[in-house]
């Protein structure tokens, strides 16, 4: 008791807290300086993407400052969405991503829950395959996938390679293991009491399934459903590996390889496309930001 | 109370034995319902992961017509092509000095992110987040043209500065410095979402211990924050190692191996032999070199994953 009268009643303890209180005003104006140098740094590309859609090719050609628009036009944005090859690759990569989607969740989900809940033979050691199988790349699987599509068109006559199609069998392989992953991680977290209860009030597995499982852990179903679509909009290697004809290609290898025409660059159109072609994430993005960042945090801190 | 008082002494055996079958029942109904449910995940797998994996490494053992087994003949070529040595270094220079720089800058901006009134952070991350949301192929192209020779962005305004155009792509130094910098301008807000997650969960009680203490600044970093991330940062500087190593979207549209093949990393120059060049065998052979350090990775991660089913 006598300790603490002391020290309330020595001077030393205010300034002190001033200088603290004025380090910390210090401290959050750096930061705010900092934050700003990397924001700007963050975001140049896509900004400079959205100023460069906006001007004409003379405009381009004639070497103005690049980073302002003198003479804003729609003419690129009007071009690519009345080009039915444009419309066509969007559409492509539209079917991709939401059929994939529904894929992913059709095969994930109902396996996450087996691994979390009803524990059999090799369970674990399964869930931890699906962990490390997300590990492999797609730069190590291209070319066995590639020769194992030619030999199967070889045998069965079905040709799948330069087909969009083909894509909604490899697609999965990127985002089936991790959508799993991380369902498993919010599957856990749900109370053991809720599905006993269930359980007991005589539900199937498939009840407690969708009556409670789905319902109680919507939150992971849209982190993985995100995860998901923007993995199969966003992939490059497999299209550019797997397709070839203009009318089968999705989004980023058709802009890449349809409007870069030899050595001839049409910035403005091939800015435009890719604006265009990093909208629907970013959309999502901007609408359910706490969803993605919960998709992505919960990989790594669960592992 | 009754009820139990009153059984018979013949019954409860009965009932036990139908309990016992029935549950039996049951279990072997549960883990044949639960193997259902697993099994689209198994077969995929299965098939599209495991089997291509092993799949490429009896590819590697043929000629390029794919009709003789040649052993370690695809190697042995490999190993005696200087280019093949130059994208070993490429590759390693790419992935260690990207995954650095993706790590501290992550590092840094979480911390400045973290010292602000957490209302505004949810602002400022989602600006900073931008370049990992963008899919990296149309982000690359934004790259491409940011560095494009005769109408560079940089170079205009360098020239602002008086400082000399700059060969962007065009010069092998400044190629893989080109690479490095988009590839850390599209991994570090990872990076930075993991550890601004991670230094929130770091409890405030032990920098008012540190502070008590008289830990300074750096101190506070050195013992408080960085062993309570030590597990978070290693599994990001894991992953992030493995997604670098095996990249392809950036080298492949910024330069495409060159100049000359000096920027070419494993999955580009597999790319370029096994598709672009016909050579299924020889390019499954260079992408194989991306699987040591997805072993070294699987054994930490496991070893991890074992250490925490024993704390548990």
């Amino acid at each position: 008791m006598s300790t603490l009268a002391i020290d309330k009643a020595g001077p030393s303890r205010k300034v002190k807290y001033g200088s603290m209180s004025r380090d910390r005003a210090w401290a959050l104006r750096w930061s705010y300086f900092f934050l700003t140098l990397f924001a700007i740094f963050s975001l140049v590309p896509p900004i400079y993407m959205l100023i460069t859609s906006l001007k004409s090719s003379a405009e381009i050609s004639a070497a103005t400052n690049p980073w302002w628009v003198f003479h804003p036009t729609l003419s690129n944005y009007l071009e690519l969405l009345t080009s039915n090859q444009f419309l066509r690759f969007f559409w492509n990569s539209a079917c991709v991503a939401v059929i994939v989607v529904t894929i992913t969740m059709l095969i994930s989900v109902p396996a996450a829950f087996a691994l979390s809940r009803m524990k059999f033979w090799g369970s674990a050691t399964l869930a931890t395959g699906v962990f490390l199988t997300y590990l492999i790349p797609d730069s190590l699987l291209f070319l066995p996938l590639f020769k194992m599509f030619a030999v199967f068109s070889d045998w069965t006559g079905i040709r799948l390679i330069n087909k969009w199609y083909v894509l909604l069998f490899l697609y999965p392989t990127l985002t089936v293991p991790f959508c799993t992953w991380i369902m498993i991680g919010y599957f856990a977290s749900i109370p053991k009491e809720l599905d006993e209860a269930a359980i007991i009030d005589g539900a199937s597995w498939f009840q407690t399934l969708t009556r409670i499982f789905i319902p109680v852990a919507l939150p992971g179903l849209i982190a993985a459903t995100i995860f998901a679509f923007t993995v199969s909009w966003a992939q490059f290697l497999y299209p550019l590996v797997f397709t070839t004809s203009t009318d089968q290609l999705v989004m980023p290898v058709g802009i890449i390889t349809t409007l870069i025409k030899g050595d001839v660059f049409n910035w403005g159109q091939i800015m435009t496309g890719a604006l265009l072609g990093a909208a629907p994430p970013l959309l999502i993005y901007a609408f359910l930001m706490d969803y993605y960042i919960a998709g992505l945090t919960a990989g790594a801190t669960k592992g | 109370m009754v009820e139990v008082a009153f059984q018979p002494t013949s019954v409860p055996q009965a009932r036990t034995a139908r309990k016992a079958s029935s549950l039996r029942n049951a279990l072997k109904r549960k883990s044949t319902m639960a193997f259902l449910m697993t099994l689209p995940l198994i077969l995929l797998i299965a098939i599209m992961v495991i089997y291509p994996a092993f799949y490429s490494i009896h590819l590697a053992t043929l000629n390029k017509a794919m009709t003789k087994y040649v052993g370690f003949g695809n190697f042995q070529f490999l190993f005696k092509r200087e280019t093949f040595w130059m994208v070993v270094e490429q590759s390693c220079i790419f992935a260690i000095t990207a995954v650095i720089f993706k790590a501290l800058i992550g590092f840094i901006v979480a911390h400045f992110a973290h010292n602000i009134p957490s209302r505004k952070q949810r602002k400022w991350r989602g600006m900073l987040l931008v370049p990992w949301v963008i899919p990296p192929a149309m982000s690359t192209l934004a790259w491409l043209w940011l560095f494009d020779p005769s109408y560079s962005a940089f170079n205009y305004t360098l020239g602002l500065f008086g400082a000399g155009p700059i060969p962007w792509l065009g010069q092998t130094a400044w190629a893989r410095f080109s690479i490095i910098l988009v590839n850390v301008w599209f991994g570090a807000p990872f990076f930075m979402i993991m550890y601004l997650a991670a230094l929130k969960s770091v409890p405030e009680q032990l920098y008012e211990a540190a502070a008590i203490d008289g830990a300074n600044w750096w101190q506070r970093i050195w013992y408080v924050t960085l062993p309570m991330m030590r597990n978070i940062i290693a599994i990001t500087t894991l992953f992030s190692l493995i997604v670098t190593f095996a990249n392809f979207d950036i080298t492949r549209i910024l330069t495409a191996g060159g100049p000359l093949d000096s920027t070419h990393v494993f999955a580009t120059w597999a790319f370029r032999l096994g598709i672009e060049g016909g050579d299924i065998p020889l390019g499954a052979s260079v992408s194989l070199f991306m699987a040591p350090i997805l072993a070294i990775a699987a054994i930490f991660i496991l070893r991890d994953i074992s250490r925490r089913g024993n704390e548990a």
